[in-house]
């Protein structure tokens, strides 16, 4: 028998966290993410960290602004309206270059919308959230297994570049339970020491200073492209993505997160009907996989893209390859509203035939 | 190997922790199993229904439209469910609380089990999961029933042992039933 745990992905991504050494976590309760905090209130005061509770999602961004600012490894996480409301508190982590992780296990909305699984939340998360036009590093695991590999690549990707980073999970994910075989964290070689961290060292003469605010004559233009310039090397170095089955196939089909596991399933049962259907699972949604996707182009494949909402994602695959049809099947996110692979396979045939 | 079951009834009924069961004595078993949960905001009373997918590896999809096998509790169940089951697929009737004897499907194994009155022969009304849990495994094998008895070992926390034997029982009882009813066809 092998010594697999079985568990949530909630308690797996927060089982990665506490291995990556995150000790501060800071958050609010809501439903489908509260296992996390659950899990951490309960570990996390054995390690010697800090567990807070905060009065408010708003409080508790700023509180992982801070920890971040002194250089700690710290988190928070919410679902898709506590994490409306963070993002203010995610610009200026954003601005001030602060790390950090971010955990957003979606439910459905607009508002308050449900409790039960949504990925509408992906235009938030890759195209800034709040104001200033900033990017995060957005990751979207698909097992409970990559709840945990994704806590421990999200803080040293957030470490390595200064952005925050964010995991873009949903209900499905966070609550359904897998095996999860853990392993010890082993920090990269590349990572830096924080010496901006404002940790007190206090060598005279020496002034660490953190902040958006910059006024000086072409000082925020600079920031900016210095921001930017990051997100370009991302762009380039940070792009992670699974390809099944994509050598001979003539239809390829994407999708993240819990509908790329839905949709693993229905390429499956199509290649059993002779199709030759692969998926390209996009695992970084920021930075995008953008040359995988041209890829396609080049061996003429068509795409087809699978959504828990009414079509988001569709848009960066059709910005990556302009002269390929990309067909789209979204389901709007609510109640009992989780599509099948029965149904992903109806759609599969219908444009595999086309 | 490659299997799914849907269970579903009401909340209280222990469908959850049937579901969870299964997939962990699966993967104690070394395979891979995947198991999602749905239920009302209710403690009980609630819908509350489960999917657990098992394979060797790489459980696919967690979500299943067609389930190759389904266990139904309850009334409510039966009406959404029951039409739902894959074509040659399995379904266990909780007969003590559903009267539709499942007869406008003949493309299906279907099983009677007066589930409630078994729970309470053995000693105790809260065991009808185990009886249907015992009735799946006997018509699937796909785990081990000493498995799933290992797994109740370590999931239930050592002040309720003095229950086991019980549970034991009762999904033994779920077992020779189906076995009897199955051998019957």
């Amino acid at each position: 028998m092998t010594k697999r745990l079985f568990v949530k992905g909630n308690e797996a991504v927060a089982m990665g966290a506490l291995e990556a050494g995150c000790r501060y976590y800071f958050g609010y309760p809501i439903t489908p993410q509260s296992d996390i905090p659950e899990y951490i209130s309960r570990e996390l005061p054995k390690l010697g960290g800090e567990f807070i509770q905060a009065e408010s999602e708003v409080a508790s961004i700023n509180m992982l602004l801070g920890a971040s600012a002194c250089g700690a490894r710290a988190m928070t996480s919410s679902s898709s309206p506590g994490i409306s409301l963070k993002q203010e508190g995610i610009s200026y982590m954003a601005g001030s270059e602060c790390p950090g992780l971010i955990v957003n296990v979606c439910r459905s909305g607009p508002g308050l919308g449900g409790i039960d699984a949504s990925q509408a939340d992906y235009f938030q998360s890759v195209k800034g959230g709040g104001h200033g036009g900033y990017h995060i590093i957005v990751l979207a695991p698909d097992s409970v297994q990559e709840m945990y590999d994704m806590a421990i690549l999200g803080f040293d990707l957030s470490d390595r570049y200064r952005v925050p980073a964010m995991i873009l999970a949903d209900a499905v994910i966070g609550q359904m339970k897998e095996g999860l075989e853990p392993h010890s964290y082993v920090a990269p070689d590349d990572l830096e020491t924080k010496d901006w961290a404002l940790i007190g060292d206090g060598k005279a003469g020496e002034q660490k200073i953190i902040k958006s605010l910059y006024l000086g004559d072409g000082e925020l233009e600079a920031h900016n492209n210095h921001l930017h310039a990051k997100y370009a090397v991302m762009q380039e170095k940070e792009v992670r993505y699974e390809g099944i089955e994509l050598d001979d196939a003539k239809l390829v089909v994407t999708a993240y997160g819990s509908t790329a596991r839905i949709a693993k399933t229905a390429i499956r049962l199509a290649r059993k009907e002779g199709m030759k259907v692969g998926l390209l699972r996009p695992i970084t949604l920021f930075p995008f996989p953008k040359a995988a996707f041209k890829q396609c182009k080049r061996d003429g494949q068509r795409i087809l893209c699978f959504e828990l909402n009414n079509g988001q994602m569709v848009e960066d695959v059709r910005l990556a390859v302009r002269d390929v049809e990309v067909d789209f099947y979204g389901r709007a996110p609510g109640a009992g509203s989780l599509p099948t692979p029965e149904e992903f396979l109806a759609k599969i045939r219908s444009r595999y035939e086309a | 190997m490659n299997h799914d079951v849907f269970m579903a009834g009401f909340g209280g009924q222990g469908v959850l922790l049937i579901g969870n069961l299964l997939a962990y004595a699966t993967i104690m078993e070394g395979n891979d199993a995947s198991y999602f949960p749905a239920y009302g905001v209710e403690k009980r009373g609630g819908a509350a229904t489960c999917t657990i997918v098992m394979a060797d590896k790489n459980v696919g999809s967690p979500v299943v439209g067609e389930p190759e096998a389904a266990l139904l509790l309850n009334p409510l169940s039966m009406e959404k469910y029951y039409d739902r089951v894959r074509s040659g697929g399995f379904a266990l009737v909780n007969s003590s609380l559903i009267d539709d004897d499942g007869s406008s499907r003949d493309d299906l194994q279907k099983v009677l089990i007066p589930a409630n009155e078994m729970a309470l022969e053995v000693g105790d009304s809260r065991l009808v999961n185990m009886i249907v849990l015992g009735a799946y495994l006997e018509y699937s094998k796909v785990v081990k029933m000493e498995t799933v008895k290992e797994a109740l070992k370590v999931v239930l926390p050592e002040r309720n042992h003095r229950f086991l034997p019980m549970n034991y029982q009762a999904l033994e009882r779920g077992a020779d039933f189906c076995r009897q009813a199955l051998s019957m066809k």
